[in-house]
């Protein structure tokens, strides 16, 4: 059991053990039972609970293939096309139709697989899953739950502790497997006129369920844990994984107990559409069961649905009351046989196989070694590396931003399309004499921060790695100062075309490069400022920085911090 | 043996548009036989006007070129309605055409139209459709006529007629019946087989794998083959050469090219070992078959064949098996049945629960209901293990029984395909057709249960004047082989023609004309 927490949330959920585990019976008396989120602060879990409780998470996701045709037939997949217009016969299920496997969508699942270290099967089976419901036209979805495609993997992904970027943690969270199957079409219930009108665009289309273990216990995690799965997903190009647009979909299984003792009763938390909502979903989900075991109630086997504008989840009405799904062989599909170059037949026509080895081979660098290659090249730290690739910020800790009762202690994460980031920070220091470990700087503390403020994405700003080099170029070969590379900056997202040099020479913001004049002003000031001078005479050189300030006012920025300092400390021996 | 209509329509002495004439023309003089749902005349018509000017400009697309031909109603057709014999296809317009129609009219057979069938091809008798049963055209014939003793004088011929067999039953008729030269069937458990020996026609159920079953509206994925029924065995080697090969549009169709052959003339039968498994003699065996069965056995024998007893053990376990499998599958299969996309659906519109409630009994006739719900029965969680699996074990080894006794040098299994002759249609709804089902597919269901290549062969008349065939079970894409012999045989026997004088009474001129027409 130990092990189950231990990888569980971070250090306070340890703490939380330790306190909690001290014999398998009760904590001590008197001691209030604790529930904790990732950042470490403790919540009160109740005023009489015998011991702290341990929230479970696992997630199931479905990630549609990002392929041009449907897993089983050759309508054309899109977003958003008029209704009904992509639908085979197959798809619509007409009488005699059959299912012939897309070679892409199995391509893809290998691919995936492999990312995250599963198994490949080498031989896997379809079946059929019956329901009824009006946008499932055959009555059954064809997936593989005896022998999917891959098995036994585990995902690595990282996040921060108290909100501090520096205090990074990895976690891994193991993946049972990854199956291929057919997505569903689209039911729209129109509650007016009590009509449900069908789409079928989407009947069909491939999906890779993936199935994680129950290693996570919050919402942070969870939400994590899928960053990093759509980040490789969007890397390997095996989906698109925009959440908005349904092509990543999560499912949350939670459920809490005390340690020691086994798994509490979970519920399925549908209905989540953004990694944000995943987080909040997740913690809503256990705080709402630590409260209703905590009052006394029970948790009950149930799917519920997470209303992201009330910030809370409902149960959701089951689609045909006690599923059983009668699973049974799907009869039109041989099984899908893998190959690796070893067991490859010489004489096999290569369109039809499909090869592990040589998917593997050329598997694109994954968002982690991308990561480390980075910190390696550019020798920026690892948070950084983080920032310019991945999506997710956790910007405050909500427990001291908001006063909602209902998600006090809950993290509050910020999503932001910063798609490209990377590449925009290499096109910079590719074309910058500046010091990558500067640069970075400017991409964070600056493009960034800009960017966010306007609600823009990488892709959308209105400075481009070309420009921005310009301008650091400019620094480095000191023609300007740092504070007056911030103005031609901020002129620069006007987006009005100039290059940074007119700015500079519009704005007269280059540095003085005369030393008489200099020397002038340096002069000036030390005039000004008896009391400094003594004090500085009589050896509190810091006081030095406080002129160097006044001279850097009366230049407007225009002249260096160095040369000026070399000026001061000459003429104050003297 | 058989006439060459090909030939004849080759040397002009016969064009497509007559033979399609009055090939229609039999159609209606025959419409109470019940063999066919749907007559397309325009469009048979139309396909044999194109044949004919392929014959004028000297290009026919081969031998079946003009060649009339009907399909089974569980085959998709452009255009033609595809009914399932079910108030829930009833009116359904398909917009494609199944891989094995496409193929025989890319080789220019004219269509004349979609045969009756059992529900979903459901049942044996071709008398549980929501069209009415079909009429053996046996029942019509002289042979028969002056074999059977009516029980008393006031019963009138009306209730005489037997039961085609099924579920093909409508495509076997049509064949016998002089209406067309070929005709699709589906075998599932014996579907194309049991309606041949019924109605004194050949019967071919290929390979599982052989034959598309892409348009095929299914029975049961895993046994469905698209059935060849004909009036001789030469016939159903071309036919079958003419739909053989893969299909990318069906995925269990084997890789392998297929070559088309023709059949050799046998003369020397000293090298073939023929088994007689001896688990086929089965309960309710008619004496009479089995003694048919004797006899051939001896003629193989006389021949210098090697004809040995072999042993099917698992033979016994085979029709329960098939029975949960089948409908397993069934349920399945049928669940797409709901009403939205095509199909009947009920005005019952309380909910979208109630509708498709509504809609499958409304649709779905009492033997298909049955079915679906024994199906799911059997594949509820916690009944699959026990029933499902279990089933599906005894079929690898029912499987591996015929894999035994194929490697211990049997080159063809010899065996009854029938219990008995055909049942009049009043003595077989007397029993409900579940019984029905598991009597009449007894010696069938193996070979599709095993996925082997079988045919039924025309061997003699009963002692009521009613045809009795008997099987040949070959080995895995052994057509071929199993074809040779079963032509041998078939030139042994030398089956008696059906001397129809309904039809003759109705058509005498057209019947004269096609008599004995065969087209290869």
């Amino acid at each position: 059991m130990a092990a189950v927490v231990v990888r569980g949330c971070g250090g306070v959920w340890r703490r939380t053990w330790q306190r909690g585990a001290r014999g398998p019976g009760p904590a001590p008396r008197g001691q209030h039972a604790v529930a904790c989120n990732a950042r470490g602060g403790a919540v009160p879990a109740g005023k009489s609970g015998p011991a702290p409780w341990v929230p479970v998470v696992g997630l199931e996701i479905h990630a549609q293939i990002s392929s041009n045709s449907k897993l089983f037939s050759g309508s054309q997949v899109q977003f958003a096309a008029p209704p009904n217009s992509l639908v085979s016969f197959f798809d619509a299920s007409l009488p005699g139709t059959l299912p012939v496997l897309n070679r892409r969508c199995v391509e893809a699942a290998v691919m995936t697989g492999l990312a995250l270290n599963c198994s490949i099967n080498k031989k896997s089976l379809f079946d059929r899953k019956h329901y009824f419901y009006a946008d499932l036209p055959a009555g059954y979805q064809i997936t593989q739950q005896r022998v999917p495609i891959a098995v036994n993997g585990s995902l690595s992904y990282s996040l921060c502790i108290d909100n501090k970027m520096n205090q990074m943690v990895t976690k891994t969270v193991r993946i049972k497997q990854i199956q291929l199957e057919q997505d569903s079409g689209k039911s729209l219930h129109d509650d007016t006129r009590s009509q449900t009108l069908i789409d079928l665009n989407r009947a069909g289309v491939g999906l890779m369920e993936v199935v994680m273990e129950p290693d996570m216990c919050c919402g942070e995690e969870a939400a994590a844990a899928v960053r990093e799965l759509q980040l490789i997903l969007q890397t390997l190009g095996s989906s698109q994984a925009v959440m908005a647009e349904g092509q990543l979909r999560v499912d949350a299984n939670v459920s809490v107990h005390h340690p020691g003792e086994p798994y509490g009763v979970r519920t399925e938390v549908k209905n989540i559409n953004s990694i944000r909502f995943l987080a909040k979903a997740v913690d809503y989900e256990i705080q709402r069961q630590i409260e209703e075991l905590e009052n006394g109630g029970t948790i009950l086997n149930e799917t519920r649905a997470f209303d992201s504008k009330l910030g809370c989840t409902v149960p959701m009405r089951d689609k045909e009351g006690k599923q059983d799904y009668r699973f049974m062989p799907e009869p039109n599909l041989p099984p899908l046989i893998l190959y690796d170059a070893k067991s490859l037949p010489a004489n096999m026509n290569h369109q039809q196989v499909v090869n592990i080895d040589w998917i593997h081979e050329r598997l694109p660098d994954l968002p982690s070694v991308k990561r480390a290659k980075l910190v390696e090249q550019y020798g920026i730290l690892p948070e950084h590396s983080f920032t310019l690739l991945s999506w997710l910020v956790f910007l405050c800790n909500y427990a001291t931003h908001c006063t909602s009762p209902v998600h006090a202690g809950i993290g509050f994460l910020l999503e932001k399309n910063e798609d490209g980031l990377a590449e925009f920070f290499e096109n910079v220091v590719k074309q910058t004499q500046m010091k990558p470990k500067k640069v970075i700087g400017w991409i964070i503390n600056d493009l960034l921060s800009h960017l966010k403020q306007h609600s823009l994405t990488v892709k959308e700003s209105p400075v481009s790695s070309f420009l921005l080099a310009d301008l650091l170029n400019l620094l480095v070969k000191k023609d300007i100062s740092s504070t007056a590379a911030k103005q031609v900056l901020a002129e620069l997202w006007k987006g009005e075309g100039k290059t940074p040099l007119e700015i500079v020479k519009k704005k007269k913001l280059g540095l003085i490069q005369d030393q008489k004049e200099l020397e002038q002003i340096c002069q000036a000031v030390i005039d000004r400022q008896e009391n400094e001078v003594m004090a500085i005479k009589s050896g509190n050189q810091k006081v030095l920085n406080k002129l160097i300030g006044l001279v850097q006012r009366e230049t407007q920025g225009r002249s260096n911090a160095v040369v000026v300092r070399q000026i001061l400390e000459k003429k104050l021996s003297e | 043996m058989c006439f060459q209509v090909s030939a004849a329509l080759r040397d002009g002495h016969v064009t497509p548009t007559e033979l399609c004439q009055r090939c229609l023309s039999l159609i209606k003089s025959t419409k109470f036989l019940n063999a066919y749902i749907t007559v397309a005349e325009e469009s048979a018509l139309k396909q044999a006007e194109e044949s004919e000017e392929r014959y004028r400009r000297g290009q026919p697309l081969g031998v079946l070129d003009g060649i009339p031909i009907a399909v089974k109603d569980n085959f998709n057709t452009a255009g033609i309605e595809t009914t399932c014999a079910s108030n829930m296809l009833k009116g359904y317009i398909s917009p494609y055409n199944a891989t094995v129609v496409q193929k025989l009219l890319d080789q220019g057979a004219v269509l004349l139209g979609k045969t009756n069938l059992d529900e979903f091809a459901m049942g044996s008798g071709s008398t549980d459709g929501v069209f009415g049963p079909v009429r053996n055209p046996w029942s019509y014939s002289r042979q028969y006529k002056e074999k059977s003793v009516p029980k008393s004088h006031s019963e009138d011929e009306e209730s005489n007629w037997v039961i085609t067999g099924g579920s093909s039953g409508g495509s076997a008729a049509a064949v016998s019946s002089f209406t067309c030269f070929a005709a699709l069937g589906s075998d599932t458990g014996g579907s194309t087989r049991n309606p041949a020996a019924h109605c004194g026609v050949v019967g071919l159920k290929p390979t599982y794998g052989l034959i598309s079953r892409h348009g095929l509206i299914p029975l049961v994925n895993s046994m469905d083959v698209p059935g060849i029924l004909t009036r001789c065995v030469d016939d159903a080697a071309v036919v079958l050469g003419s739909l053989a090969g893969h299909d990318p549009k069906d995925s269990t169709t084997i890789q392998d090219n297929f070559k088309p052959f023709e059949l050799p003339n046998l003369t020397d039968v000293s090298k073939l070992s023929i088994g007689i498994p001896k688990e086929y003699h089965a309960p309710g065996l008619s004496s009479e078959i089995l003694a048919l069965w004797s006899k051939a056995a001896d003629l193989f024998k006389n021949a210098g064949a090697k004809v040995i007893e072999v042993s099917l053990p698992h033979t016994r376990y085979s029709i329960v098996c098939y029975h949960v499998l089948c409908t397993a599958e069934v349920a399945s299969n049928m669940a797409r049945f709901d009403g939205l996309e095509y199909g009947h659906r009920s005005d019952m519109n309380k909910s979208t629960e109630s509708m498709y409630a509504a809609t499958r009994r409304e649709g779905f006739n009492d033997v298909v209901r049955g079915r679906i719900l024994s199906g799911n029965y059997f594949l509820l969680k916690q009944n699959y293990e026990n029933y499902f699996v279990k089933a599906q074990k005894v079929r690898r080894l029912i499987a591996n029984d015929f894999v035994k006794v194929f490697g211990s040098g049997v080159d063809i299994l010899l065996t009854p395909t029938t219990l008995s002759d055909a049942a009049p249609y009043t003595e077989f709804i007397k029993e409900d057709n579940r019984t029905r089902s598991a009597q009449d597919d007894i010696l069938t269901q193996a070979a599709n249960m095993a996925g082997l290549p079988a045919i039924n062969v025309p061997t003699a008349l009963s002692e009521r004047g009613l045809p009795v065939g008997l099987q040949f079970i070959g080995r895995s894409f052994q057509e071929k082989q199993l074809l040779t012999v079963a032509k041998w045989f078939e030139k042994q026997v030398k089956f008696p023609m059906i001397q129809l004088e309904e039809v003759k009474r109705h058509d005498h001129g057209v019947f004269q004309h096609q008599k004995s027409a065969s087209f290869s």
